[in-house]
């Protein structure tokens, strides 16, 4: 059909898309944060009240409302607490199916964070199973989330249920 | 605000629901659920004080602030208008503000409305943006909450049937619903033997994508005493929120849909839930949560709300009929969900709720919850002040 010629059904809707670049500033602790993962460092932030570790690091505890004020590194390895197995595409992720979405607990921090198992095949994913980040190669890092690839298995002993079940 | 002064739903209205509604705009249809629960309560335009708007975030649709383009439809010219945002919860919490309109004693009856047109736009994509600087979500709305199914069905030893029993059972009460998105009866294989998405979560036990408005007039006692109907009285109403990252947070019975349930419990006077309340309408997005949900709610001990599931006690005619509308498994305009709760609720205490009427309820909760299982919001209507 030509531009000029008239469509032959009622137009009921159009598909358009809209751009509209935005300019984010990170902020103090999410800048430190992105920093460190240059140096493969992961930081949290500590809890002055209850000394628990956020991350990433957040400036005040959602739990005790105080300041969380030290900017400490966690381990960059910890214990999957639970996962899925993804089987279909995601919108803006390019990975190979199936993929496993983990929650991952690091060794020093009450936060989990989220993240890619790879290396293993996603049905021997269990929850409790010891994982360690695996990073890009020096000079390749960027400061940002993608400087950690994915997790992978380090084949040491699973974490028992009990302790972790309630820090999913 | 004089907390004694009550508050009823006198009418309830909703839309023909479907993946696509290319016959109406966003603004036609929510005049579609505005004119039905207008003609409902027996009211017009002209006797509505107020408007309460939710909906999902702007990204659903990509228009932003949509409740002042649709002043218009929504007949809020020259009107108090007031946009809620509450994530999934956001319908009840439209419902609830609502509520707080008339409680206040500066409004008669109010209008409240929720929406969403997800053909116009992308869920998947609206609902997990990469955003900067911000830790991606690996896996969309689907591969976030199936961890937390799967620490259910390791901490309770849930079975694999429940998902697919809770499916087949929403889909059973969606076919007596006229307003329905999905209609056609499932069986067990069929749920079984479909695709699992994002393990342990089946396509057969998600709930679909659609365009739908639901509305609702709320009254104060004086009007409510002369409507045409009889109306559903809100004994309590409560909404309650926690942070995304708490330490011990606990995403498979979060603390604030225990608080929020013994909330609304207390306001209306219910010591025992499972004994006290006829029927829920509570939301279930992916179908494992129908029995997280049983439990968070204090309907069922801790491990016992699958149990419940496997012994029928959800099902029509039996002891708690759990979503006779056929619920968010069947209909999921996502901004419109949680007032579809809250409205079902209520029909079912009005005795209006036609082929899936639950016989001789009296008192009904409805329940929704949005986010990171963050937001709650639920009200418990009865038949009776």
């Amino acid at each position: 059909m030509s531009a000029s010629e008239p469509p032959k059904e009622p137009v009921k809707y159009v598909e358009k898309q809209v751009h509209l670049p935005y300019c984010y500033v990170a902020g103090d602790y999410k800048a430190r944060y992105l920093a460190a993962l240059k140096d493969k460092t992961i930081l949290g932030s500590k809890c002055s009240r209850t000394g628990k570790v956020f991350v990433p690091p957040i400036v005040a505890s959602p739990e005790s409302f105080a300041p969380c004020d030290e900017l400490v590194p966690v381990a960059d390895r910890g214990i999957v607490t639970t996962f899925c197995i993804v089987n279909i595409p995601v919108i803006g992720r390019a990975i190979e199916l199936p993929y496993v979405a983990a929650s991952v607990a690091l060794d020093g921090a009450d936060i989990s964070i989220y993240a890619l198992v790879q290396e293993c095949a996603p049905e021997a994913v269990r929850m409790g199973m010891r994982v360690e980040a695996v990073w890009k190669p020096d000079g390749e890092r960027q400061g940002s989330h993608e400087d950690i690839v994915h997790f992978r298995p380090t084949g040491e002993p699973d974490a028992p249920l009990a302790s972790f079940m309630h820090r999913l | 605000m004089d907390v004694s002064r009550q508050a009823a739903v006198l009418g309830v209205g909703q839309t023909q629901h479907a993946s696509r509604r290319a016959d109406v705009s966003i603004a036609g249809l929510v005049r579609e659920a505005v004119d039905r629960a207008l003609l409902d309560a027996g009211l017009e335009h002209r006797d509505i004080d107020a408007v309460v708007v939710g909906k999902a975030p702007d990204m659903l649709e990509g228009v932003m602030q949509p409740e002042q383009f649709l002043a218009g439809a929504l007949g809020a010219h020259l009107k108090p208008l007031i946009r809620v945002h509450t994530a999934g919860s956001v319908g009840a919490s439209t419902a609830l503000a609502a509520v707080t309109h008339v409680r206040s004693g500066l409004f008669e009856r109010v209008l409240a409305v929720a929406f969403e047109k997800q053909s116009e736009g992308n869920a998947m994509w609206a609902l997990s943006p990469n955003l900067p600087f911000m830790q991606p979500i690996v896996a969309g709305a689907g591969g976030y909450f199936a961890p937390y199914v799967r620490a259910y069905i390791a901490r309770t030893k849930c079975p694999p049937h429940i998902g697919p029993m809770t499916a087949v059972n929403a889909r059973e009460n969606g076919g007596r619903n006229e307003y329905a998105h999905l209609r056609e009866p499932m069986t067990l294989d069929d749920v079984m033997n479909s695709p699992v998405l994002w393990d342990p979560i089946r396509y057969g036990e998600t709930c679909p994508s659609s365009d739908g408005a639901c509305a609702l007039v709320i009254g104060s006692e004086d009007v409510a005493r002369r409507t045409p109907h009889k109306p559903a009285w809100i004994r309590s109403g409560a909404s309650y929120a926690e942070a995304m990252w708490a330490p011990g947070r606990d995403q498979v019975s979060p603390r604030a849909g225990k608080m929020c349930a013994k909330a609304v419990y207390d306001g209306a006077g219910i010591k025992n839930p499972w004994k006290e309340i006829d029927t829920a309408e509570i939301y279930v997005p992916f179908a494992w949560f129908e029995a997280m949900w049983l439990e968070n709610l204090g309907f069922c001990d801790v491990g016992e709300g699958w149990k419940a599931i496997d012994r029928g006690e959800q099902k029509m005619g039996a002891h708690l009929p759990i979503n006779p509308s056929g619920g968010v498994l069947c209909t999921n305009p996502i901004g419109a969900s949680g007032m579809l709760r809250l409205g079902e609720a209520a029909l079912q205490v009005m005795g209006r709720a036609g082929a899936h009427q639950v016989d001789g309820a009296k008192t009904a909760l409805g329940h929704a919850y949005g986010g990171g299982s963050q937001y709650f919001a639920m009200w418990v209507v009865s038949d009776e002040r």
